[in-house]
């Protein structure tokens, strides 16, 4: 009976190889320490097929039904701002005086605020300048932080020290302080927040980046790459970018949803977006005075901003838990 | 089931047929199936196999520190003196862990605690059992220290885990398990953490103490080379199961299982021809989920009878055809002395 | 350990310096006409000679940046925060009235956030699985998504609101607005009447946070039980509780201070939003109507001391680190 020989580099196996009596390059001795991953790592190792990354992460991510569900209601709020016309029984604009501050009915389903206008139609539309601010301030942010982290990941020396250094500044305020001061200087309004919120979050993911450039800056293969002739742009782009994006897709999905929980309080506090565009932290804002007669004005955009943020929670965590290698 | 020979020794532990498994979401797990031997007071006994053959969960069974769940024992006893470890209460095995049993584990940069000083640390284990108090038990902790050999003893035991080399940090474990004076010290891979260089210290440091104190010493390892230079008798695991078993000597000069001599073979050895091949055993690991039917070796074993009983049946130990029979072998084909010296590269 | 100390503190300094720079940048060379900002201008109001005239003598405003800089930091040096536009009242004077509210607000918000959220944290953990397990998992989860506003206002609905409107009993019923008697004992401690207006605040500003330390906790001290170094503490003969709190709890604990230290920039936030919802008199509600008013003396001198008050902060929250991780003490702990 001929032995089978073994496919060499399949899997990482080299059984026999020097010393060590099985696993050669799949080296387990990590979870050895873990007495109930004995059985499961052989198991692991043997039994799973390899599966592109994309595919796998998006099946593990599937699996949780709370990620799920958030995502769910990201893509309902996506379908909500677009479609806003055509769901919004009233023009959230339109005041009407004889129809103040009434509570929810069959006319109004969320009741009216303390000019007359649809609370429900104005959730509705809500909806465009939250995922706005938080698309637009995200994508700025991620860009941005990109870029920066890269370059002081890879360059490495003085020009990491200056925009650590930067960072470290701009860090020294607690976040919404900072964002005020700003924007007592260039003024309210709803690119103020963008840029405001955009502007803070790109540190963050900075810094993230900047952290696996370093690590994977140390890993062997990208001596290879050099030793190969690859050039700078080359070995960044190719080779270290794919493996350190991970963490910023968690962190800059986590962002968006901070970013629209700034535009709720920055509008709360009056400095974002303005009257009479319909948003929910602004609507709170209003709904103030009136919290003892007329709460349905509060309730139902505080409603509205926790079920969004609740879903970027979960989304978020599912995420980090799908790229999660040790997770099984 | 094997009658040793009377070494004339108190016999301390009895591992009779040992299985451990693990529910997993996928099924059970198989990871250790009916694995059995003696120690005598004194003894150097060693467990070899790969990574996944079950050597480090039989030892971490006996002393209760696998998750359970998922970790179960399904069957087997562990009399330790005379009684089982197995199914004794928690309350009886933490009074015998530490003070008559001692493990020293594998990695000890992750096995001690990054926060309290290694004096403290050492020191904890003489406080629980013998009840000294805080000056005595670091004075113990001094003269433990300097017996493993970590120079300036008296300052270097305020020190923290991170202070030390890897080689230090495994002295200090073993430091650690020795100051209650076991009567068996057992040692999960103490040397696959460290450089090569530091290894033979060790292990030197290691079988140093176990004579100092006369505790037995039973060594898990996947590296034969230690094997060959410590221990009186060797088991041999593969799939959970053992393979063979008996002593050094006989089972390293006269191995009579095709995995046996299949490892052997598959170290390179100085007077190998230059520009030769070296000779991996052919094949995967099995999977511990899916065991393979009959005996578990017999995908990867080249004398194997496919169709046949080694596929269908699972070979018992029986001893070995020559030998002085205490060297036991789990192989249909094990008396066919022709066909088994043809495995693996001829001496 | 002394040196670390040291080393550590030293490293305050030049991100101080660099912070007040910025904030010369912001607020003197970014905008276009300063005068207009100074004196509450920007929109379609116009200032008066007299006004611009005072305005630029004081902050020299002709002369080139780098003596701007130079007055800017003289100014700051000798503690002159400027005057507000709104009140003239000198904002020196405005920080010492607020600074006092804002500090008994956080330092029961920081009580409350510590030994609620850790205890959760740790009695979720050990009793896994557990009913209590279970509801501090889910409450932690709901609690720390809820916007602190919104959390305000539902604590005033149904604790304020409801309860004045309905006449429950007296106990039952929370003040929803302002700081009441402001009687205090050894600064810090509500007498009276007090501890019902502090209640409500405090609970709105700690909410989040508790919710996150609680979770945290609980991660970590799961995650420790797994540890190898349990494992050893296990086989020398240790009970299972010793093993936990003994050798567990320390450890867990490490990234939960850190996380504390990461916090408190959200927590001043938080403190902006829930002192104005509660219309509590801290700095944090004077900066926000600052805001509204466009009152940039009050704007800047606010910001500055609290970007003092919190670099201060992170400092002991960082040297606080080397107690709980002996590692720490031994290298300059630089973000890597």
């Amino acid at each position: 009976m001929k032995p089978s020989d073994s496919p060499p580099g399949d899997e990482g196996y080299a059984p026999g190889s020097v010393g060590d009596l099985g696993y050669g390059a799949n080296r387990l001795d990590s979870e050895l320490s873990d007495g109930a991953a004995y059985g499961l790592a052989e198991t692991a190792a043997v039994a799973t097929p390899t599966v592109s990354l994309k595919a796998d992460v998006w099946r593990r991510f599937r699996r949780n039904k709370l990620a799920m569900l958030g995502l769910s209601f990201i893509v309902l709020l996506v379908l909500m701002a677009i479609f806003a016309p055509l769901i919004a029984p009233y023009d959230p604009l339109k005041i009407d005086t004889t129809q103040l501050r009434k509570p929810p009915s069959s006319d109004h389903w969320f009741g009216t605020d303390t000019v007359g206008r649809d609370v429900f139609s104005r959730i509705v539309y809500g909806a465009r300048v939250s995922l706005w601010v938080g698309i637009a301030a995200g994508t700025i942010a991620t860009v941005v932080g990109v870029i920066f982290g890269a370059l002081a990941g890879f360059y490495g020396g003085w020009l990491d020290t200056v925009l650590m250094r930067f960072t470290d500044v701009l860090l020294a305020f607690p976040y919404l302080v900072l964002a005020l001061a700003i924007i007592a200087v260039i003024g309210s309004g709803v690119t103020s927040v963008i840029l405001v919120t955009g502007f803070l979050g790109w540190l963050a993911i900075a810094r993230v980046l900047r952290s696996s450039f370093l690590q994977i800056k140390q890993m062997e293969y990208i001596d290879a790459a050099r030793a190969v002739g690859c050039s700078n742009t080359r070995i960044m782009m190719r080779h270290m970018l794919p493996n350190a994006v991970q963490p910023v897709i968690v962190y800059a999905t986590l962002f968006v949803g901070s970013a629209v929980l700034s535009e709720a309080a920055l509008s709360f506090l009056g400095v974002g977006v303005q009257e009479p565009t319909p948003a929910w932290g602004l609507m709170i804002n209003q709904g103030r005075k009136f919290i003892a007669v007329a709460p349905h004005m509060l309730f139902f955009p505080g409603a509205a901003i926790f079920l969004m943020v609740v879903a970027f929670v979960f989304v978020g965590d599912g995420l980090r838990d799908a790229l999660d290698p040790k997770m099984k | 089931m094997t009658d040793l020979p009377a070494t004339g020794h108190e016999l301390l532990l009895h591992v009779d047929d040992l299985k451990v498994q693990f529910d997993t979401d996928d099924g059970v797990v198989r990871a250790v199936d009916g694995v059995s031997f003696q120690i005598h007071r004194g003894d150097v006994f060693s467990i070899v196999g790969e990574s996944g053959s079950g050597k480090s969960v039989s030892v971490m069974s006996l002393l209760g520190l696998l998750p359970s769940p998922p970790s179960r024992v399904a069957g087997g006893r562990a009399l330790w003196k005379g009684e089982d470890l197995l199914t004794m209460s928690s309350d009886q095995l933490r009074r015998i862990r530490g003070k008559e049993i001692a493990m020293i584990f594998q990695d000890p940069m992750t096995a001690l605690n990054p926060v309290h000083t290694i004096g403290r640390q050492i020191g904890e284990v003489a406080r629980i059992h013998d009840g000294l108090s805080k000056s005595q038990a670091r004075r113990r902790a001094i003269e433990v220290l300097d017996l493993v050999g970590i120079p300036q003893a008296a300052s270097r035991v305020d020190n923290f885990p991170h202070e030390f080399s890897g080689g230090m940090r495994q002295r200090v474990m073993i430091a650690m398990a020795i100051v209650c004076e076991p009567d068996l010290l057992i040692a999960d891979e103490p040397t696959t953490a460290l450089d090569v260089t530091v290894q033979a210290q060790v292990l030197d440091v290691l079988l140093e103490i176990q004579q100092r104190i006369r505790s037995a010493l039973l060594l898990i390892t996947h590296d034969l080379g230690v094997v060959a230079g410590t221990a009186d008798r060797v088991l041999v695991m593969y799939a959970g199961r053992p393979v063979e078993q008996g002593s050094t000597d006989e089972t390293f000069y006269v191995p009579c299982h095709p995995y046996t001599r299949g490892l052997l073979g598959s170290l390179p050895r100085l007077d190998d021809k230059r520009g030769g091949q070296l000779h991996p055993i052919a094949g995967h690991p099995p999977s511990l989920l899916h065991p393979p039917s009959g005996c578990s070796f017999h995908p990867r074993c080249p004398i194997a009878l496919v169709p046949g009983v080694c596929a269908t049946d699972d070979p018992a130990l029986r001893p070995a055809p020559e030998g002085d029979g205490s060297h036991v072998v789990a192989c249909h084909r094990a008396d066919e002395a022709d066909v088994i010296a043809a495995v693996g590269r001829t001496a | 350990m002394g040196g670390f100390i040291l080393r550590r503190s030293l490293l305050a300094i030049p991100v101080v310096i660099g912070a007040i720079s910025i904030l010369f940048v912001l607020f003197f060379m970014i905008p276009g006409d300063p005068v207009t900002l100074i004196s509450g201008g920007g929109g379609a109001r116009e200032v008066n000679e007299q006004t611009r005239a005072n305005i630029e003598a004081k902050y020299g405003l002709d002369d080139p940046w780098f003596v701007q800089y130079k007055d800017y930091w003289g100014r700051t040096l000798s503690g002159d925060l400027g005057v507000s536009y709104k009140s003239n009242q000198s904002v020196n004077d405005i920080v010492k009235q607020t600074v006092a509210a804002s500090g008994r607000l956080a330092f029961w918000a920081i009580l409350i956030e510590v030994f609620i959220g850790i205890g959760a944290g740790i009695l979720s953990a050990v009793r896994r699985y557990s009913f209590l397990d279970g509801l501090t998992t889910i409450s932690t989860a709901a609690v720390s998504a809820i916007p602190v506003f919104v959390l305000g206002y539902l604590l005033q609905r149904v604790f304020g609101v409801i309860p004045a409107k309905n006449g429950w009993p007296e106990w039952a019923t929370f003040p929803v607005q302002g700081i009441g008697p402001d009687t205090w004992v050894l600064g810090v401690i509500p007498t009276g009447d007090q501890w019902k207006y502090l209640v409500l605040p405090a609970i709105t500003l700690a909410s989040v946070s508790t919710a996150i330390v609680a979770r945290l906790t609980r991660t970590t001290m799961l995650e420790v039980t797994r540890a190898d170094y349990m494992r050893t503490a296990l086989a020398k003969g240790l009970r299972e509780r010793s093993v936990i709190f003994r050798h567990g709890l320390r450890n867990a604990m490490i990234p939960v201070v850190t996380l504390i230290g990461i916090d408190f920039a959200t927590l001043f936030g938080s403190a902006i939003l829930t002192e104005t919802v509660f219309n509590w008199p801290g700095m944090g509600s004077e900066l926000a109507s600052a805001l509204g008013s466009r009152d940039v003396p009050i704007v800047l001198g606010l910001t500055l001391v609290i970007v003092l008050i919190y670099v201060f902060i992170n400092l002991l929250v960082d040297l606080s680190y080397a107690w709980f991780d002996p590692r720490i003490r031994s290298t300059i702990a630089e973000d890597s």
